[in-house]
């Protein structure tokens, strides 16, 4: 028993529409963007536990070790393998004279443990030879790209066998690996830990991290517990650095406050919208409420009929607005742009696109048990 | 409730009923006498302002009146709850209305069929019931019409079909015909007194349409809030 004209049920349906497609892409974008934070914690997947100074709040926060804190750490009982990691910012200059800022990783001589989870060109046994170094896709083919042979053609994507200089060293391209989108764009490039040191600025400390795998059977969370105990040194196990890391950026960043005006923007709007419409198209068609009151119809009934009609327009609101969001990051997928729509994210636009509905539907609802029938006589 | 054949359907003693809207009162209702009979067709008559809406209302249980005493089948609605109220008028009122009041986006059939779903009937029962009293009211070939797309006295019949499918055994119409043009109005009142009166029947009909009056079996006419006369017509 729905009542009501189309063009109103339209307003409605848009007005949910928009808040959910507002509300599901800018919290992908968000969730996107966060779980780009720890985007280089998870492409380490080898080590349970990371090492490194007790004031790092975060992994780009470099804070770096003495190289004979790996030792201490090797020494401490239950620890299977340590092993250093290099993580700076260098620059490189590139052919063409310009300097572009890189994300560097030092991996271990030996094991070469922290290397990028995907390679597309060569291998991660090649970071070996002379001055190797491995590129990630996306900087090979944008930021550390070639300028093109022809004027104002495309650049060229840096390729194996490129030389690219770092802080005045030279550095051989032997690979190209794809990596996790991390918060920062910079290319990451990858070689070997005393390589890294060499194209590093001398310092007297260049141990960022110590990657460390605990002994078969022995619960990670016991062994940090040793580590810190014996180092005094700050260890955590992979999940504990991304909740680290992922807080930092809740904390100190205006990201979710920007997300979080933005979602709420999109839910005031779509309750003002499905709210007045929906309150529009009531008083509209109140002399059939009252009809239908005179006629006997309880005020509960009513409650279920209003309450009918607004989940339905909001199901289908809610439908074509996250149809919206998936077409949009589906699009979008190829680019720069985090997008990353979860579970979560779906049933947290659900219930708030139900909030909206109930709350247009409540004064609605109001006004309908309100009514009095003898109102259905005034011509 | 048992109703003998002797009570009278609607019994009203002196009843009084009062607008207040900001500083002003209107006594609508001034003292009210009225009974109606099972069986019968009253016309309910008179200038307009006089109160005969707000009669009506009180006697369908939609409103509820001051002073006095208004009984509907033996039943005080005033004394009821707001639920209780609401189911009774659901078994025993029907309403016309002057604006017809049909449900837009509903058909006839579905239109006639509320009454029955609002008292619990399965839907396939109340269609074919709904369908039952379309035909008596001459519109079998008109079930699936949107009441946009029904003429003034058609939309009407539906209206009156709508208001008799449950059976209802007091019907109160506010000027069902003075929409329509006085030939349809004409017809509208003889699918009244053809399907509508019956012994276990009241019927109200407001009105001031004087060339339908012989309809009528009895008229009272209103002034400022009053019954002032009731007059018998003979002869049908
Ligand atoms: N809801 C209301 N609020 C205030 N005054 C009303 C209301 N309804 C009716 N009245 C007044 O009560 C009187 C009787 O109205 P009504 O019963 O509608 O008369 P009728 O139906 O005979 O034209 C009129 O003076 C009218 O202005
Ligand atoms: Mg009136």
């Amino acid at each position: 028993m729905l009542i009501g004209d189309r063009g109103k049920y339209l307003g409605i349906i848009m007005g949910l529409t928009f808040a959910s497609l507002l509300i599901t892409q800018q919290s992908s974008i968000f969730t996107g963007l966060m779980t780009r934070t720890y985007g280089a914690i998870s492409d380490l997947a080898q080590p349970d536990i990371w090492v490194m100074d007790p004031k790092v709040q975060f992994i780009d926060d470099i804070k770096p070790l003495q190289d004979t804190e790996l030792f201490r750490i090797r020494s401490v009982p239950g620890v299977a393998w340590a092993v250093p990691l290099y993580k700076g910012l260098l620059k490189a200059r590139l052919e063409d004279g310009n300097y572009q800022i890189c994300n560097v990783l030092g991996l271990d001589d030996t094991t070469l443990i922290g290397g990028p989870p995907v390679m597309l060109a060569g291998s991660l046994s090649d970071l070996r030879r002379q001055d190797a170094i491995i590129v990630n896709d996306v900087g090979a083919s944008t930021r550390l790209a070639k300028p093109s042979r022809v004027p104002g053609g495309r650049p060229v994507p840096l390729q194996i066998g490129d030389t690219l200089e770092i802080n005045d060293h030279r550095a051989v391209v032997v690979g190209i690996c794809r990596v996790s989108r991390t918060f920062q764009s910079q290319p990451v490039v990858y070689t070997t830990y005393s390589r890294a040191t060499t194209f590093a600025p001398r310092e007297r400390k260049l141990l960022s991290f110590v990657l460390v795998k605990a002994q078969p059977g022995l619960d990670p969370q016991t062994l940090t517990r040793r580590i810190r105990e014996q180092t005094g040194l700050a260890a955590h196990t992979a999940q504990e650095f991304k909740d680290l890391t992922y807080d930092y950026f809740m904390k100190y960043t205006g990201i979710p406050i920007n997300f979080g005006i933005a979602v709420g923007l999109g839910f005031i709007i779509g309750t003002a919208i499905a709210g007045q419409t929906f309150y529009n198209f009531t008083l509209e068609n109140i002399r059939y409420f009252g009809t239908l009151k005179a006629m006997g119809a309880t005020n509960g009934i009513l409650l279920r009929m209003i309450l009918l009609q607004a989940l339905l327009v909001g199901s289908l609101g809610y439908g074509l607005g996250v149809g919206a969001a998936s077409l949009f990051g589906y699009l979008l997928g190829g680019t720069e742009l985090s997008f990353r729509l979860t579970r979560e994210l779906l049933v947290f636009a659900g219930s708030a696109i139900g909030l909206i509905i109930i709350l247009s539907a409540l004064i609605s609802i109001r006004k309908v048990m309100t009514l009095e029938p003898a109102i259905v006589f005034k011509g | 409730m048992a109703v003998s054949p002797t009570d009278p359907a609607v019994y009203c003693r002196a009843v009084t009923k009062s607008y207040v809207s900001g500083p002003t009162k209107v006594m609508a209702l001034q003292g009210v006498d009225l009974e109606v009979r099972l069986g019968e067709l009253l016309m309910l008559v008179g200038p307009s302002g006089c109160g005969k809406t707000t009669l009506i209302s009180v006697v369908a249980g939609i409103l509820d009146h001051d002073e006095g005493e208004c009984l509907v089948f033996q039943e005080d609605l005033r004394a009821m709850g707001r639920n209780s109220k609401t189911l009774f008028r659901g078994q025993n009122v029907g309403f016309v209305f002057q604006a017809f009041n049909l449900l837009p986006t509903l058909t006839a059939l579905e239109n006639v069929s509320i009454p029955l779903l609002l008292l619990g009937l399965k839907k396939t029962e109340a269609l074919s019931q709904a369908r039952e009293m379309l035909e008596r009211v001459g519109l079998a070939d008109r079930l699936q019409s949107l009441p946009a797309q029904l003429s003034g006295g058609q939309a009407q019949r539906v209206a009156i079909a709508r208001a008799l499918v449950h059976r209802p055994r007091l019907i109160v119409c506010d000027e069902p015909t003075s929409a329509l043009d006085a030939g349809t109005g004409q017809k509208v009142l003889e699918v009244f007194r053809g399907t509508a009166l019956a012994e276990d029947r009241a019927l109200i009909i407001v009105t001031h349409d004087n060339r339908i009056f012989n309809f009528a079996d009895r008229i009272a006419r209103m002034e400022d809030g009053r019954i002032v006369a009731v007059e018998s017509q003979v002869a049908h």
